[in-house]
């Protein structure tokens, strides 16, 4: 059954879509990511104008959180505190972001620049992850609970003044990491079409060293905001958010959260971790290829300002 | 001299009587190549069934026929199948930026890219026989006939004051009384009194930028060509098959008409039509463009309730 959809203006299968938001759904309720970075792609390769892609990927991505922060806030698994220092540095990455994007845009190379981008932060997130958790998994082997929060063990982080108390993740940082991390996410939000949760769960385990618990209901919470700033700021100057589209990903999204979040609780941490490091070096190295790889067509079209006509 | 070239224009819509044609010779001091169109009685009308079409969240594409009557044809021609007659539907002329990429330090990199001023958003065209068999190149070219001689420029890169612009070309609504004139001779008397025919090489119908570009809107279905899609249902009457593609865009299409005579063209006749989108997604639409941030709010509404509903009821734990 086809629809027309009346932004990205083409006509495309409902079941294919909604059956795209689940599967992202599931991953989204797993790792606790928002699943942009997947949609954004998928989206593209199903023939929908980049930009649309991206714009409505962030709209896509609030119904999808929304729905696994509500299952980790009844959990208690999500930090409100930290949440929502990050978001006030990601509004304002945001805007900037959005603003970044439009320029990319006029000037021809934002396909470039997001390319870009996902192949240096999911290949290098992602191998880094893997790395870290395949050894945490031969450690646990042994022994272990799999989590990676060693007590006594700190980072230059954790000697940065303006230090802020948060309880739920049992923290005592100086908010600039958080803040600045907030600013990246938000940035990367506006320009990838994404939450930013793969940047942001990646982080707050590593640099930040919350619980892997916490992280994911925290992350979510947090990427709720942040794509819904992205989607008003995209529809307000580009006008590249599709509604009908959003909702067909959405009503898959949020049925793929709630067995991805069940699914989450049966693995462990380490593994969780190891299998989102595949799945971000995977989605890395195909954006990576398309870089190199000679193309099809090395032609394209689009309007001056950047659209795809 | 833009004068002269203007009072010749207007004199245009009358241009195959043979007293104009005097006229318009004198003033450029030279014969006109054989483009010109011969005296013929030859009357050529063209109706649309519909004058607007309106895409709805079904819409996968039509097919528009086109009828046209051919009166006060010379039988005897017309029994040897010597009158030909193309049909077009050009779509809304907008500025495109064609892109090329190369590989930079191993990347493929958008590099190159050239903007051209008008192009049809779609190009539909039904032809009696294969354009190469209808006219001659030269004729095709002068007339933007066909995908490979489509122009994509609505002005040509230089050229005398007054005499550059092609106001008519596929323009939406062209005065009535120059439809019956093909660009070809106003650029051919513009440039025997004032110089050169300006032909850009790159952004011309030739160059790879434009060439990219059509094969590009080709195999997406928005230009396409078929020949032998006009037919003859009686001596005077035609109709022509076009096939609109799923992604048509919206705006003003123009359906033009062309008649020819033994490889002569002889007249056009044309037809606005015009493209909408309709129902919930036309109001979707418009309420983006207009109302940009209050759809932004509501598409996040929208996302939250689904997102909460969505785990009300399919909650697993």
């Amino acid at each position: 059954m086809n629809l027309y959809l009346p932004i990205a203006e083409i006509s495309l299968n409902v079941f294919v879509l909604v059956g795209m938001g689940a599967a992202v759904g599931f991953i989204s309720g797993l790792f606790g990511v928002g699943g942009g970075f997947l949609i954004t792609p998928l989206l593209i390769f199903y023939n929908i104008p980049p930009a649309v892609a991206v714009a409505t990927g962030a709209n896509q991505v609030i119904a999808a959180s929304f729905s696994g922060a509500l299952a980790h806030y009844r959990r208690g698994t999500v930090d409100l505190r930290l949440g929502t220092v990050l978001l006030s540095g990601g509004f304002v990455g945001s805007l900037a972001g959005v603003l970044l994007f439009t320029l990319l845009r006029r000037l021809g190379q934002l396909d470039l620049v997001v390319s870009l981008l996902y192949v240096v932060f999911l290949g290098g997130i992602g191998g880094l992850m893997l790395v870290e958790s395949l050894q945490s998994m031969l450690r646990a082997r042994s022994q272990g609970t799999g989590e990676i929060r060693r007590p006594g063990q700190h980072s230059w982080v954790h000697g940065l003044p303006l230090k802020m108390r948060f309880h739920r993740s049992k923290l005592y940082v100086s908010v600039i990491p958080v803040l600045v991390l907030g600013f990246l996410i938000g940035l990367l939000a506006g320009i990838m079409g994404v939450g930013g949760g793969f940047i942001a769960v990646p982080a707050m385990i590593y640099l930040l060293r919350v619980p892997t618990s916490v992280v994911i209901g925290t992350s979510l919470f947090q990427i709720i905001f942040t794509a819904a700033a992205t989607t008003i700021l995209q529809a307000a100057t580009n006008r590249t958010v599709d509604v009908v589209l959003a909702f067909l990903l959405m009503l898959g999204g949020v049925i793929g959260a709630q067995f991805g979040t069940e699914a989450g609780r049966k693995l462990r941490g380490d593994q969780l971790r190891a299998l989102l490091a595949l799945l971000v070096l995977a989605v890395g190295l195909r954006l990576g290829w398309e870089l190199v790889a000679k193309p099809d067509e090395p032609f394209s079209i689009s309007l001056p300002t950047g659209e795809i006509g | 001299m833009k004068g002269a070239v203007q009072a010749a224009s207007l004199g245009l819509g009358a241009i195959r009587r043979p007293a104009v044609l005097a006229l318009a010779s004198g003033f450029a001091f030279a014969p006109l190549p054989a483009l010109a169109q011969q005296e013929g009685n030859e009357t050529f009308e063209i109706g649309l069934s519909t004058g607007t079409i309106s895409i709805t969240s079904d819409f996968t594409g039509a097919r528009l026929v086109v009828f046209g009557a051919l009166d006060n044809a010379d039988p005897k021609l017309l029994r040897q199948q010597r009158y030909d007659i193309v049909v077009v539907l050009v779509g809304p002329r907008s500025p495109v930026v064609v892109r090329e990429k190369e590989r930079t330090f191993g990347l493929w990199i958008n590099r190159g890219s050239e903007t051209f001023d008008a192009v049809p958003g779609s190009y539909a065209l039904a032809a009696t026989r294969p354009l190469g068999d209808v006219a001659r190149r030269e004729l095709r070219e002068r007339l933007s006939l066909g995908i490979e001689d489509l122009r994509l420029d609505r002005a040509p890169a230089a050229g005398p004051p007054g005499t550059a612009a092609d106001p008519a070309l596929d323009d939406p609504d062209p005065a009535k009384g120059q439809a019956n004139v093909s660009l070809g001779e106003r650029r051919a008397r513009a440039s025997v009194g004032g110089g050169p025919v300006p032909e850009s090489d790159e952004n011309g119908p030739g160059g790879r930028y434009a060439e990219a570009l059509k094969r590009i809107r080709e195999a997406k279905g928005l230009y396409n060509q078929s020949v032998g899609t006009v037919q003859f249902v009686s001596p005077t009457l035609f109709r022509a098959d076009l096939y609109l593609p799923a992604d048509l865009p919206t705006g003003t299409h123009m359906a033009r008409a062309y008649l020819f005579r033994s490889g002569v063209f002889i007249r056009e006749s044309s037809e606005p039509l015009y493209v909408r989108k309709s129902g919930f997604e036309s109001y979707i639409d418009d309420v983006a463009t207009r109302y940009g941030v209050l759809y932004g709010i509501v598409a996040v509404l929208l996302a939250i309730f689904t997102g909460w509903f969505g785990r009300l009821v399919f909650k697993r734990d």
